[in-house]
């Protein structure tokens, strides 16, 4: 069967989780070639923050991403706080880590049951988001939500973790450490999890670097990135922290990264709570912020989170400019997905634990540099819609709009 | 004539193994959801699912071919419910035994995945088409361990009737032991046939959005969806039948063995299905042409020459 046949994954897909088009062309059941397609999603985020104070935007920043809320809103807080020159307390630096490391367990929990999922294994799903439920508890203990939780504000943190929460954190901490030890014996040595996710969506090293991978997905490709030992942001410069690194290069090293990843946040969790330090939660900073520009990174649970803002010394930025770290691995996929089965393009996917709604972007194409005829002004595209639908025998001027009755 | 129409019509025939269908989907369903530390469904859901469905719209494709699209439903139901009629249930003998009814039963069964494929394909949409095409590839690859797994202990009985399987085993329960392996890849293989994890490939909702079944929706996907419930206790039957026939003439008690048998089996599969994840579709061929078929080869060698000792 030599034909080759063209699938849409998307937009409307049982596996995708948002709206993300991905146009895979097969030959029986061989991907040739596939080309992904975001942006359905634009929000216009980045020019609402524009026109809102500092502080109005943090409550759009914290929702960048429903997952990875905590991470996006530490990275403007960093910029906005490095803008002001002012720095904050250690006492809140811990929190912002602990409550950092809390994200990046519930989220890595949730990739763990998509990934079991995606390939039918439903019962690792329910385990593993049964087991996240207490993680959500957890966070929602600290911030009141579980999952826009509201900690962070500019110059520091908003709600202090009392001694009783510590405790209750821990007990938490135990039980995911137990189950968490089942995951890992689970991934490494599940028959059908090996032969389901081994050798599929192949990423190499060179690979990784040259298209650009971060997080779980280039360190599974054996690249140490991690920006919390890289660029030691918040508290993390006094963490023992150990970057985990795993050398199978596909879907099943992402998978044992994520799961060996868990026991590194809960450590981290363990040695803040012991070693939580006294001091002001939040420092006062001016509302004016001095004019600059500054960029700040920060570790998702998927991986480097960049926030780039600029302030024309007002209250309101000048330019805010998102890249949530999804972002960089969409470029990677396609790439991991040509030569595989159709049967392991959803996993391969899932694989970079994609975020589509936090990555949309508009984007303005110059034409002068690409040399593209298609740009098109606000007029020229009324136009050719108008045209559009007149050459289909609707035309929209023939359309009489009833007059509007006013009642009183 | 009055009394061959309630059999087959009612009890237990259509009527029976509707209700029973029913019943075992959500046995199957509360199984799994309790194996996955979840609540599980109320007896009633299957049924309402049902319900809900026929009351549903029912869109036919422009596309497709619509007296096909229609009548594959129906003739997939019917074939089952006819399989149906030819398994010893609650008693030693079927309803219209007679030499070779296993076989029929066999063929019979695989009607429905014929079925299930041509619903795919004369759907006319990529995911259906792809669906359909795994159905095949499926066909070919469980099938013959499974009707080898299947003829195996006949062979040692000497005899194609399942009421025959019946009496020989009953007169020595202790020659089932020998047929472990064969029940074993029967029951591996019959998850291919009844498109349960890990060989649901073609339907594998994550990749294929459901695979044959894409297009369908309403009434006729209902039956569709009762066809393959009724299907997994025509199947269970089945293997109870061959692998498990117990003997007793008092109807009462016979329901209550065939219920429990039955539902042994299904816990078994509900077990596989909830351990396994979904295979990939060469993995299957691999496993079925590698494994299964050689184990079930030499179960049907070893059965041969057992036949002349014993």
């Amino acid at each position: 069967m030599n034909q080759r046949i063209t699938i849409p994954i998307g937009p409307q897909h049982p596996s995708l989780k948002e709206p993300g088009c991905f146009t895979i062309t097969l030959e029986g059941e061989k991907v040739v070639s596939a080309v992904v397609g975001v942006g359905y999603n634009h929000r216009g985020l980045e020019k609402a923050c524009e026109a809102r104070t500092y502080i109005q935007d943090m409550y759009l920043i914290e929702r960048v991403c429903g997952i990875c809320s905590h991470t996006h809103s530490t990275a403007f807080c960093q910029a906005v706080e490095a803008l002001a020159g002012v720095e904050i307390s250690r006492r809140a630096a811990y929190i912002r880590v602990i409550m950092a490391e809390l994200e990046r367990l519930h989220s890595h929990l949730l990739w763990l049951g998509v990934a079991g999922h995606e390939i039918g294994f439903d019962t690792l799903l329910m385990y593993s988001w049964r087991d996240r439920e207490k993680v959500l508890d957890a966070l929602a203990l600290l911030g009141g939500n579980r999952v826009n939780y509201g900690i962070n504000t500019i110059g520091g943190v908003r709600r202090d973790i009392s001694p009783s929460e510590c405790e209750q954190l821990r007990s938490m901490l135990d039980f995911i450490e137990e189950e968490d030890k089942y995951f890992i014996d689970l991934a490494l040595h599940e028959s059908t999890l090996a032969a389901r996710l081994g050798g599929i969506g192949r990423l190499s090293y060179e690979d990784a670097l040259r298209l650009g991978a971060v997080g779980p997905v280039a360190r599974a490709s054996g690249v140490p990135t991690d920006i919390r030992v890289i660029e030691k942001y918040a508290a993390y410069d006094e963490f023992p922290m150990e970057v985990i690194t795993d050398e199978h290069s596909d879907v099943f090293g992402r998978a044992v990264v994520r799961v060996k990843e868990i026991m590194e946040s809960i450590k981290l969790i363990r040695f803040a709570l012991d070693n939580l330090p006294d001091g002001e939660l939040k420092v006062n900073v001016p509302r004016r912020i001095p004019e600059g520009e500054v960029l700040s990174r920060t570790e998702a649970p998927r991986g480097e989170d960049i926030h780039y803002v600029r302030s024309n010394g007002t209250d309101k930025p000048d330019r805010v400019r998102v890249r949530a770290a999804s972002e960089a691995n969409w470029h990677s996929v396609a790439h991991m997905l040509e030569g595989d089965y159709l049967a392991d393009v959803p996993i391969i996917i899932a694989a970079i634990d994609p975020c589509y709604s936090c990555t949309d972007r508009a984007i303005v194409l110059d034409h002068r540099d690409t040399g593209c005829q298609q740009v098109l002004d606000w007029e020229a595209l009324r136009r050719y819609s108008v045209d559009f639908y007149r050459e289909r025998g609707f035309d929209a001027k023939s359309i009489k709009i009833p007059e509007r009755k006013i009642i009183r | 004539m009055l009394a061959a129409l309630f059999h087959i019509l009612i009890f237990p025939g259509l009527l029976f193994l509707m209700a029973y269908s029913l019943f075992f989907d959500f046995v199957d369903r509360k199984i799994y959801a309790r194996l996955q530390n979840r609540t599980g469904p109320r007896w009633y859901q299957p049924l309402a699912d049902f319900l809900k469905l026929l009351g549903k719209e029912t869109i036919i494709p422009d596309h497709a071919a619509k007296k096909i699209f229609t009548f594959l439903p129906i003739v997939s139901m019917a074939a089952i419910a006819a399989a149906y009629l030819y398994i010893p249930l609650f008693l030693p003998e079927s309803l219209y035994p007679f030499d070779g009814d296993l076989i029929v039963v066999l063929y019979l069964l695989t009607i429905p995945t014929v079925c299930f494929f041509l619903a795919g394909w004369f759907s006319t949409s990529v995911f259906a088409t792809i669906g359909a095409v795994r159905t095949l590839t499926q066909l070919f690859s469980y099938e013959v361990p499974l009707f080898m797994a299947l003829l195996a202990p006949a062979l040692l009985a000497d005899t194609w009737s399942l009421s025959g399987i019946t009496a020989y085993y009953s007169q020595h329960p202790f020659y089932l032991l020998l047929n472990i392996p064969a029940f074993l890849v029967a029951i591996i293989a019959c998850q291919g046939k009844l498109d349960r994890v890990p060989f649901d490939l073609s339907e594998a909702e994550t990749e294929l959005a459901s695979g044959t079944f894409v297009e369908y929706s309403g009434r006729y996907y209902a039956i569709f969806r009762l066809a393959i419930d009724c299907e997994l206790v025509v199947v269970s039957s089945l293997i109870a039948a061959v692998y498990l026939p117990m003997h007793s003439d008092s109807l009462l008690l016979g329901i209550v063995i065939y219920v429990l048998e039955t539902l042994l089996i299904l816990f078994i599969l509900a077990l596989i299905r909830t351990i396994m994840a979904r295979i990939r579709i060469e993995q299957m061929v691999v496993l079925c042409w590698k494994y299964l078929t050689p184990i079930a080869l030499l179960q049907i060698i070893a059965n041969l020459l057992l036949k002349g000792v014993l």
